[in-house]
């Protein structure tokens, strides 16, 4: 289990009186202190971890989340932003001693200017709830993590939330214009607009990704693109890991960069296959999605050019999905890669370290030895044109043992992806989950020089304390904030 | 300038830092110094470049990444790439002299592609740099994606030398298109103009680029300047073929009027738009940058043009407006009180220093963001040597 700050005494002992004073500035239903209604709070899409909240407050506007944090601040209250809950891993677990401020009700499409190519949201709007508002005028929003049906663009924005067309269409910090944020001072700060690079610091890009430490976010201006005339998958099977990375090398340096290029590797192939019906290869050691974008012509003329050089690494099969559906049939059964895998095995970690692409069989092969020296399965997906890698660790929840070891097997990935000269997390963030690990990818002046920046945004560390940076090396801070 | 510092290894920067911070003794913090007349102008005794830290440290064309130490020049990384048929996606401009990758990171100067692409900071993968307190600190790393701890890149890209000293960069890079043609759409005025390039944007064909320029500016350019009037130009970067077929439906779709320039003429004229070209600024006089929504871009122009009789030219399909008029408060007023109603971002990007040292050089911050902005200056510079006041005065 995951250890957490010591909660403040003096915070738990005044629970009735925060309660209280919270609901004096909110409206009733939007303050929950009821154990019982607390529950769906505890936890968020690392399930593993629980701590219910002293408080949960469900503001509707920029105003009360600012009222909020001034009260909070001058409490000396810690507080965790929350979206929709769906992190994996764990940015949106409370402390026993903070107040959990949930934006899922700030949920209002505020303005869509097709103009400018830009639509402005509260931050509890979902990721797909932006390209449903824009989609009849032939517009979307480009970053789509695979939970983008539930997520909230609030939580993309602290997360950098990528998705499997980054590599065409970037993650989520090169699609924002500007924000609207809170302070833990309660100040309501515009960053940003509707324009590009604004001269001064570049406070979007650092607050992008931020993981809750610097600000609360409220609303958030976003780029919207106009979708290309159309789109179509191929799938192509290899006869070895090493083989397709080879592949996708060859693709990349012919100069087509593809606007998705998925990989799975053999056992995802057989869990999804099994799971989606999607017609995947069962006799392929690799698999890899290339999606390519434009007109029927332009589509066609792409797939030809891939399929030549896939014909140049000995393919098991190549299918080239011949309509719409087709195509949806292939990206079928990669969405649906969790709940394929929570099929098999209903307890499984999510991990997502990146890598050069280069290193990719070498990886394999040692993630490999791993599950067979901690006796557990893995699959892995792997986005391969920008090397974000996703193993999916099957354990039993009910067996303590297989927990503790699919973590330990989980963080032994990690440092791999880190020693290959990667990192410890491409799109999923640190959370609680990679927190204790930062100090492989970060020495010590690294880190101060990071928490510096936390303390010049947050001079208290009330801001989602939890989260992030290692807590054995701060405990002198906490003793003396300052 | 009287002494300047060229040490040869990140060890030797750092102990410049560390000498300078231990004497409170300011540093002019420059590349090759070739954007030396933007913002503030720096009081301070000597001057620390990285220039003498060079090379090309990695390029994996495949992995669509390239790092060089600060002091490399980005002519020699353009050089490097483009041998291997990629490019550097920001298409940063040339400000007439060898600049250093440091430095181009260090101002987040982003040329035509940006509208579409996205800026230097948007391609900075990695960095490596010395902070104020004398310490080496990476950011970022080799790879695309990263979201391991707070993102520096994006803080350090465009700090203008204030925070630390960049001393290694890694850059994401893109296969370079196979060809390039522009639609040019003459005639239309700036609001029509900009119209256009915004429906051009707003289509599926992926436009690279979108600019309109006055006839004046046009008639700078030899191969616009033969439509004798303003003209909106749209770029298509792709395959060739895709090229032929992408201009001829946006020429087809923007109403069947325009003609559609060849590969070279495209690469020509877009090179002097991202090289500012189209303006002619007198040498005592101003030049400045200003960001809006596209569609103010136009109301931009006039108003500046009105008050102080300023001239310039649209970029990223109307929302970057580069314009030069006199190196005067009055001017330089007009040009703020016409970003502020646009509620858009400006920056003094060249003027005398009389200019320079007299007036704001970019937007002030609201006093939050102002107390933030010097918590975060002192987080990484404590002692207050690393180019002061560069963006703003006694910061």
């Amino acid at each position: 289990m995951i250890s957490q700050p010591e909660p403040k005494a003096e915070v738990l002992t005044r629970r009735d009186t925060i309660v209280a004073a919270l609901r004096g500035m909110l409206p009733p239903e939007a303050v929950i202190a009821e154990p019982i209604r607390l529950r769906p709070y505890k936890t968020d899409g690392l399930a593993a971890c629980r701590q219910p909240p002293l408080a949960v407050v469900l503001p509707e506007t920029t105003e009360q989340v600012a009222a909020i944090m001034r009260y909070c601040h001058a409490e000396g209250i810690r507080v965790v932003p929350r979206g929709a809950g769906t992190s994996l891993s764990g940015g949106a677990l409370p402390m026993a001693d903070a107040v959990v401020v949930g934006l899922m009700k700030m949920n209002r499409i505020l303005d869509i200017d097709y103009a400018d190519r830009c639509a402005t949201v509260q931050a509890g709007v979902t990721n797909i709830g932006i390209t449903n508002a824009v989609q009849d005028r032939g517009f979307f929003y480009a970053p789509d993590p695979s939970s983008q049906l539930a997520c909230m663009i609030g939580g993309n924005v602290n997360m950098n939330s990528g998705g499997a067309h980054c590599l065409k269409y970037g993650v989520t910090a090169n699609n924002l214009l500007g924000l609207k944020i809170v302070t833990v001072e309660g100040d309501i700060l515009t960053i940003g607009g509707r324009h590009l690079d604004a001269a001064g610091y570049d406070w979007l890009g650092l607050l992008t990704g931020s993981e809750g430490q610097l600000a609360v976010v409220t609303e958030v201006t976003v780029r919207i693109l106009r979708s290309p005339e159309g789109a179509r998958a191929m799938l192509a099977a290899f006869r070895s890991n090493e083989i397709a990375g080879a592949c996708v090398d060859s693709i990349i340096s012919s100069g087509i960069i593809p606007v998705a290029l998925e990989f799975m590797d053999r056992p995802a192939i057989h869990t999804c296959e099994e799971f989606a019906h999607a017609g995947y290869p069962l006799d392929a050691e690799a698999m890899l999605i290339i999606e390519v974008e434009g007109s029927t012509e332009e589509q066609e003329s792409l797939l030809a050019r891939i399929r030549v050089i896939c014909e140049q690494h000995d393919p098991i099969s190549l299918k080239v999905s011949q309509s719409a559906e087709e195509s949806l049939a292939i990206w079928k059964g990669r969405k649906g890669a969790f709940g394929a895998i929570g099929r098999i095995s209903p307890d499984y970690l999510c991990m997502d370290g990146v890598i050069p692409t280069s290193r990719l069989p070498e990886v394999l092969r040692r993630i490999g030895e791993m599950s067979d020296a901690y006796e557990l399965k893995v699959a892995n997906i792997f986005h391969a044109g920008d090397g974000n890698l996703h193993p999916l660790i099957m354990f039993d929840a009910n067996d303590p043992e297989s927990f503790r070891k699919a973590e330990h097997f989980g963080a032994d990935i990690l440092r791999l992806c880190v020693e290959m000269g990667g990192c410890l997390t491409g799109e999923h963030g640190v959370g609680v989950e990679k927190r204790d690990l930062m100090p492989v990818q970060f020495n010590a002046e690294e880190l101060e020089q990071q928490r510096r920046i936390k303390t010049a945004f947050d001079p208290d560390w009330l801001l989602n304390p939890n989260k992030v940076f290692p807590l054995a090396t701060r405990s002198e801070r906490s003793a003396h904030p300052h | 300038m009287s002494d300047l510092l060229t040490p040869t290894d990140e060890e030797a920067i750092a102990a410049a830092i560390r000498r300078a911070a231990a004497s409170q003794e300011p540093l002019t913090v420059v590349g090759n110094g070739t954007k030396s007349a933007m913002l503030r102008p720096v009081q301070a005794a000597r001057s620390l470049s990285a220039r003498n830290l060079t090379g090309i440290t990695v390029y994996s064309p495949k992995e669509l990444i390239i790092s060089a130490r600060a002091g490399t020049l980005l002519s020699e990384i353009e050089a490097a790439v483009a041998e291997q048929g990629q490019h550097i996606i920001a298409e940063p401009p040339d400000p007439g002299g060898p600049q250093t990758i440091g430095g181009v990171v260090a101002t987040n100067l982003s040329g035509p592609r940006r509208v579409a692409w996205g800026a230097m900071r948007d391609h900075v993968l990695g960095v490596r740099a010395v902070t104020g307190h004398g310490e080496l600190i990476h950011s970022g790393g080799r790879v695309l994606k990263n979201v391991t701890g707070l993102d520096l890149c994006k803080l350090l890209t465009g700090s203008h030398g204030t925070l630390a000293v960049i001393t290694e960069v890694t850059l994401k890079v893109l296969p370079a298109p196979e060809g390039v043609g522009t639609l040019v759409l003459p005639g239309l005025d700036a609001a029509a103009g900009v119209a256009a390039l915004s429906a051009a944007l707003g289509s599926p064909y992926s436009v690279s680029a979108a600019a309109w320029l006055p006839a004046d500016a046009a008639a700078r350019i030899p191969l616009l300047a033969t439509f004798h009037g303003p003209v909106a130009l749209v770029r298509i970067e792709d395959f060739v073929a895709s090229v032929v077929y992408r201009t001829q439906k946006l020429h087809d779709d923007l109403g069947g009027r325009g003609e559609i320039l060849d590969d070279p003429g495209s690469r020509s004229i877009w090179r002097a738009i991202r090289d500012r070209e189209p303006l002619v600024a007198a040498t005592d006089g101003a030049v400045w940058r200003v960001s809006v929504r596209p569609s103010a871009g136009p109301q931009v122009l006039h108003s500046v043009a009105d008050a102080c009789g300023a001239r310039g030219y649209l970029d990223w399909g109307g929302g970057l407006v580069w314009l030069t008029g006199p190196a005067s408060s009055s001017a330089h007023a007009a040009v703020q009180s016409a970003a502020h109603d646009a509620r858009g971002s400006w920056m003094l990007v060249q003027a005398p220093e009389t200019l320079r040292v007299a007036v704001d050089v970019i937007p002030p911050e609201s006093t939050p963001l102002a107390r933030i902005t010097r918590r975060v200056k002192a987080a990484f510079d404590p002692h207050g040597i690393l180019n002061p006041g560069r963006l703003y005065a006694g910061l």
